[in-house]
Parts: structure tokens; sequence; C-alpha cells
């Protein structure tokens, strides 16, 4: 039941964005996520989202995983389309019934949202799908590395991550075996309402985190062992360099910018 | 000719909540390059010497010291835990890393090594011990025996005199017990690398340079495991068993029949067997 969950999305590939340094696309997808926010129109929105899909079919994968994030947010968009439409207050009345009106900038306003937070998240997905999670660690570790002068644990916080995706995989095998030996008991998993569902993982959940301590203190052991002693001093087999793709996604990026301040300020839509 | 690597002095130690000692009073000495395999019962304190020598723990009286170095201040620690590689027994506790080679590096990493050199010496680590084919596997879908391939090449990265195996095959199939076995045993002929290996199988054990056996601390036995393993009688009541030929060949002898002493293998048994009459 547990067997064959993946962590994150990532889609192994050899695309000119699979090449791109970790740091460049995380900045990249800042970078987009404001240019979401700073458009004014749908002419800005359009050449955003052109500009994302047209990044996601040079990759390979396939648009539909671009849509895919967007199933637990749903409701959120369409919450935040009919609180628009209704309580936007405008002139122009389109439709009344009753104390009910849906007015035209109503209806511009609450489009308006929907779209800004499907492209939000249609964006950022790029990056999951094409970035491996060690690399965003490796990446993120980078980046926050200045930081340390603050005495802000940019390594610690990048090694907590690997580890947790080192361990995921065997904990849910772990949890897996677990879950069949207490079935050959007798338990029961999956019938009965949400609190007899939740009570049924207790005897799941004691046993696996008991095994996870366990570990946490072996694997402890064997890092000292291996002479680890923090952040200080480390180097790194893979280093992260900037190539020439690097500064031509940035130039990218920085042209897409550009077009949507354009486009606001010719009032496009 | 006397080249020791490990020289212990009336080492002891005491967990800090124990009543107690684990290890007491173990002196001896261990040269380079020799094949040396610890037995005894659980809790004997195996473990807790091995620890030692890779100075994860210090001693709490005597005196130790690792490739000639007392592990004393905190950068002697380190040199001794580089010197003295440590593979455990569960595979999956003791990698660190999301793939292969990047969990060969971790050692190197630690030690602040150099970029191209951690490349170097991580793709030698992972020829030698038959991995390179797997290095840029996830290590979750690798088998328990591959997974302690893993680890040894990471110990063996960063260059060790001395590599301790605590019951590195004690959680292996058949196939990757003897896969690792074969590898700390080809480390050990090929490249001189003194081996202190832990374990509760005894045809292991029998294949040794020589064996200590532990008990309460101490340790009870020691020498050629042919000169061990004879004395079956005080091995049974240190808690350990001897190898099944060598307990076959007791009751026989006890039975009557003439064997010379030392039978530890199968073939061995068969052949006094075939010369008797
Ligand atoms: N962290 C600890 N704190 C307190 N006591 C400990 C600790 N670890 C081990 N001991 C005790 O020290 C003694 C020796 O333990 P050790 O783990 O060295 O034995 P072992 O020979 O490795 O056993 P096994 O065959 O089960 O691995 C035991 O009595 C054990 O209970
Ligand atoms: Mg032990």
């Amino acid at each position: 039941m547990l067997k064959g969950v993946t962590i994150g999305q990532f889609f192994p590939g050899d695309s000119l964005i699979h090449r791109l340094d970790p740091r460049t696309k995380l900045l990249a997808t800042i970078a987009l996520i404001a240019i979401v926010f700073v458009s004014q129109g749908f002419a800005g929105f359009l050449l955003i989202a052109a500009f994302v899909l047209a990044c996601c079919a040079s990759t390979g994968i396939h648009l539909k995983f671009l849509f895919r994030g967007l199933k637990p947010i749903l409701f959120i968009v369409l919450f935040t389309f009919a609180l628009n439409l209704f309580f936007q207050s405008g002139t122009t009345v389109l439709l009344q019934l009753g104390p009910v009106k849906i007015t035209a900038e109503g209806l511009r306003m609450a489009s308006f949202m929907a779209v800004r937070l499907i492209l939000l998240v249609v964006s950022s997905q790029l990056l999951t799908l094409t970035t491996s999670p060690i690399a965003l660690t490796d990446g993120l570790e980078s980046l926050f590395r200045p930081l340390e002068v603050v005495k802000f644990p940019a390594h610690e916080i990048a090694m907590m991550m690997s580890i947790a995706l080192r361990f995921i995989p065997t904990l849910m095998d772990e949890a897996d075996k677990i879950m069949k030996a207490q079935k050959a008991r007798g338990a029961d998993f999956e019938t009965g309402n949400l609190l007899q569902r939740a009570k049924a993982m207790v005897p799941l959940l004691v046993p696996l985190f008991v095994g996870a301590f366990r570990r946490a203190e072996e694997l402890a052991l064997a890092m000292d062992a291996r002479c680890y002693r923090g952040g200080a001093g480390r180097t790194r087999m893979h280093q992260l360099r900037f190539k020439g793709i690097d500064a031509l996604a940035a130039l990218a990026v920085l042209a897409l910018l550009a077009a949507v301040i354009a486009l606001n300020a010719f009032h496009v839509w | 000719m006397s080249n020791p690597i490990i020289e212990a002095h009336n080492v002891c130690f005491q967990y800090e909540d124990a009543a107690a000692p684990a290890v007491k009073d173990v002196s001896l000495t261990v040269e380079a390059g020799e094949f040396v395999a610890i037995l005894g019962r659980n809790g004997s304190g195996k473990s807790t010497f091995a620890k030692l020598l890779n100075a994860l723990l210090l001693p709490t009286g005597g005196t130790l010291r690792v490739n000639g170095l007392e592990a004393r201040t905190e950068d002697d620690c380190y040199e001794v835990r580089r010197s003295c590689g440590m593979v455990f027994q569960n595979p999956d506790n003791q990698i660190v890393a999301t793939i292969v080679e990047e969990d060969c590096a971790f050692g190197l990493e630690n030690l602040g090594t150099p970029p191209e050199e951690i490349r170097r010496r991580v793709d030698e680590a992972l020829l030698d011990v038959g991995m390179a084919e797997q290095a840029g596997a996830s290590p979750s879908m690798l088998s328990g025996g591959q997974k302690q391939r893993v680890a040894v090449a990471g110990v063996l990265a960063m260059r060790p005199r001395i590599i301790v195996f605590d019951e590195s095959t004690a959680m292996l199939d058949p196939v990757g017990r003897r896969d690792v076995f074969e590898l700390a045993r080809r480390l050990n002929r090929e490249e001189g690398i003194t081996i202190v290996w832990i374990t509760h199988f005894m045809e292991e054990a029998a294949l040794a340079d020589r064996l200590l056996v532990m008990d309460r601390g101490r340790v009870a036995l020691a020498g050629a495991p042919r000169e061990v393993f004879a004395q079956v009688d005080r091995i049974m009541k240190l808690g350990l068993d001897v190898p099944e030929m060598m307990k076959l060949a007791a009751r026989l002898r006890r039975a009557g029949v003439k064997l010379p002493e030392g039978i530890m293998t199968v073939d061995e048994m068969a052949v006094e067997l075939c010369r008797l009459k």
C-alpha cells in the first residue's frame, strides 16, 4: 500500500533546464513568482503562461504534470473566485439575482485572482519537476551560506533535509512491514470512521517512531565515525558552478520581466 | 618485524550510568596487516571495544594507541577515526546520502579534501568494492550486501590502515554475508589493511589469523582459531558455539575415534575420516 510512493516529483532528464544550476532555478522561480505579482493584466499573464509552457515543453515533460500541483489548491482557487465574484463592488451589473449581483469588475477581479493563483503554482512546479531533491538541497545550502555570518544554520538545515530524503524510503518500507505484521494479527486500518482509523494507526506509529529514534542514534554514530563535525571546513565533491546557460536563463527571465512591465505601462487589458 | 598498529594496555571503559565496566583491563597488541576476529556472547563488550578503537568512546582507564596515536585531543580523535574506519551492523543506518557516490564521498568531505581528490578516491574505492556501476544509484535500491559494500567504500576512500567490522554481516543473507567477508579478506590480503572482525559466526572467525573471545568485558581466550576452538568445553562455557566440525570431532574423540586436533571444516573432516581404518 505504501510501495511506490515517490518523493517530490522529479523527472530525470537532460534538457537545458535540467542542466541549469539548481541555484539558478531557485532564483528564477522566485523571480517568476515576483513577475506573476507584478503583472497587472491578462496580457501579462498570457505571456507568463506562454513562457512557462514553453519551458516545460522544452524539457520533454508532459504538460499535464505542470497542472498536477493544482489539485490540492483547486478548492482555494474556486473559493477566491467565488468570493471576488460576489463581493467585489462594481458599477456594471451583469446579472442580478435578488441581493446577489455580479458585476463586470467583480468578474474581472475574480478571474484575475484565480489566474494569478494558478500561475503561481504552475510556475513553481517547473522547479520541482526538473530538479532532484538533492540538487535542490545543495542549491538552498549554497544560497543560504552567506547568512551563516548571522548564525543562520544553512549547513545543518541542508543536512537535515538530505537525511530526511535519504530515510523516507527506508521508513516507508518499515511502515509497510509493520502494517503487514499488524494486519496478520488482525489489525484493521481501512474500515471504520475517522476516529477508529486514527486509533488503528497508533500500533503502527509507535514502533515506527521507536525505530526511527534508534536509527537516528546509529546514524549519528556512523557520521561521527566518518569524522563528521558540522559544516565548518567541509568540502563537497560536487561543486555547484554557474555556466553559460545559467546566464542565458537569467536573461530570459529578465526579458520576461521587462515585457510584463511594458504591458503594465501600456495598460493592455 | 614487529609493527604493532593497535596497542592496548589495561584498557577499561565504563558507561556513565552502568554499574560495571563494559570493557575491563583489556591488553592486547595487533600487528599491522593482521586479520583479528572477536567473538563473545551478547553484551560481552565487543561493540564497546570497537568504539574505543575508533575513538567514538575514550577509555576511562589504561592506554590505547591506534596507529601510533593516543586519542587525547579532539584533532587526534579525528585522525584516529580516519585511520581506523568502522563498518556497522545495520546497512540502512550508516548510509548518509541519497546517492551511492555521494555517500562514499561523505568522509572525505568532512576531512575537507579538495573536490578533485575526492572524485578520484571515490571512483577508486567504488571500483575496489565492485560498486562502480551503481555509483549513481539510490542506496534504497540496493541489497543489504551491496549497502555494506558501499559503507566499506566510504571507509576505504579515507585510506584507513585499520577497518573494524562490528557484526557487519549479521543482517545479511548468505550471499551478501560471503561477499562482505570475502571483501574484508581481500582488502586484508591485497592492500594490507588490518581487519578487526567482530562476529557471531564461528565459520568466519575460524578463518582469521587470530581469534579473541570476550567475556564480561575481558579477553577470555586468545590465539589462533584452531587452538582456541580446540578448547571446546571452555568455549561452550563462555556461551559460544564452535564450528560444527569441531563439535563432531570432539564427540568422535570421546567415542574413541582417533582424530587429530584442529579440524574445522567439512573438507578437513572428510580427509581425516578417510585416513582412518
Ligand atoms: N550506551 C550504553 N550505555 C550504558 N550501557 C551500555 C551502553 N551500550 C552498551 N552498554 C552495556 O555495555 C555492555 C557491553 O555492551 P556491548 O554493546 O559492547 O556488547 P556486545 O558484545 O557488542 O554485544 P552484542 O553481541 O549484543 O552486540 C552491555 O552490558 C551493555 O548493556
Ligand atoms: Mg555489539
